[in-house]
């Protein structure tokens, strides 16, 4: 088929973290990736983000389908179990209150800023080359340092299960996957008098 | 009666991801308002290729026996 400017977009997953590794405050940016497929569940409907537009999904598919850097093996059910699915998220939602907490305490002042990031949310890795301290209030580095950690940490994890099983075995257990199409459930089950599919199973 | 091979999905394993779209070939595939996958069966194929990078293994290629005038439509 022939590919069009979307196709593309998973050179924006590889340029997220090059800038971020220059400037952390780039990481703000990481937030398109997780209003777009939010807007597209609540306003659209659908999950039009990760059919068309997730530049991480194409990345996964680049390397573990086009580059072949997967053993392209049957995925494990329990990670596309509704209770690893949906496990996974309560974590991720988790971790994500946790980091915007942390943020808060520096903005109270209650914390100091740390230069580091955190990969896997245990390991501290100093990152302090890639933020002058004052460009910014504090608690906006501390919510890029944050957020770029944690996207770090699932594209580190989306890799290894891409090298394990199917190269887009991340999209399985996904959070944003997982919320994006709850979503669209709900919004079905609302709307019942949507047309039925034409073709199934 | 011949075997025809058709792209069949589990509508409760699947994830909605939509990696079966960019893999069929002949675009016989679309996620139904972001809940499942569909696959037209008038277009499949029954190559595979969607089986093949579903990541919730909720795609199956199952073959049937369908009637010889059947399968003339459906093919
Ligand atoms: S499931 Fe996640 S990684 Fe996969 S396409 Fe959707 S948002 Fe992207
Ligand atoms: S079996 Fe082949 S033709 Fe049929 S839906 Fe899957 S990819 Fe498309
Ligand atoms: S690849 Fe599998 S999980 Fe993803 S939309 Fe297709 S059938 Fe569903």
């Amino acid at each position: 088929m022939r590919k069009r400017w979307y196709d593309y977009l998973w050179i924006w997953s590889i340029l997220f973290f090059a800038l971020g590794f220059f400037n952390i405050l780039f990481a703000w940016l990481g937030l398109i990736d997780f209003l777009v497929p939010l807007l597209f569940a609540i306003i659209g409907g659908n999950k039009m983000f990760c059919n068309r537009y997730c530049g991480r999904g194409q990345l996964f598919s680049v390397l573990g389908g086009t580059l072949k850097f997967s053993r392209n093996k049957k995925v494990p059910g329990w990670l596309s179990s509704k209770w690893f699915r949906y496990g996974f998220l309560a974590f991720f939602l988790a971790m994500f209150g946790n980091m915007l907490f942390q943020t808060w305490l520096v903005a109270r002042g209650a914390n100091s800023l740390t230069e580091a990031i955190q990969l896997f949310w245990t390991l501290k890795l100093p990152w302090d080359w890639a933020y002058t301290a004052g460009m910014v209030p504090d608690w906006v580095a501390k919510f890029s340092f944050g957020f770029y950690s944690l996207m770090l940490t699932s594209t580190l994890i989306g890799l290894i299960v891409m090298a394990l099983y199917k190269p887009r075995t991340w999209c399985a257990f996904c959070p944003m996957g997982t919320m994006t199409q709850g979503i669209c459930k709900i919004k079905r089950d609302k709307d019942e008098s949507a047309p039925l599919p034409t073709a199934h199973e | 009666m011949r075997i025809i091979k058709k792209g069949k999905v589990d509508k409760s394993r699947c994830v909605a991801c939509g990696a079966c779209v960019k893999a069929c070939p002949i675009g016989a595939v679309t996620v139904w308002k972001g809940r499942h996958a569909v696959i037209d069966e008038n277009l499949c194929i029954g190559c595979g290729k969607c089986e093949n990078v579903c990541p919730a293994g909720s795609i199956e290629i199952v073959a049937r026996e369908v009637r010889q005038s059947d399968a003339q439509t459906l093919v």
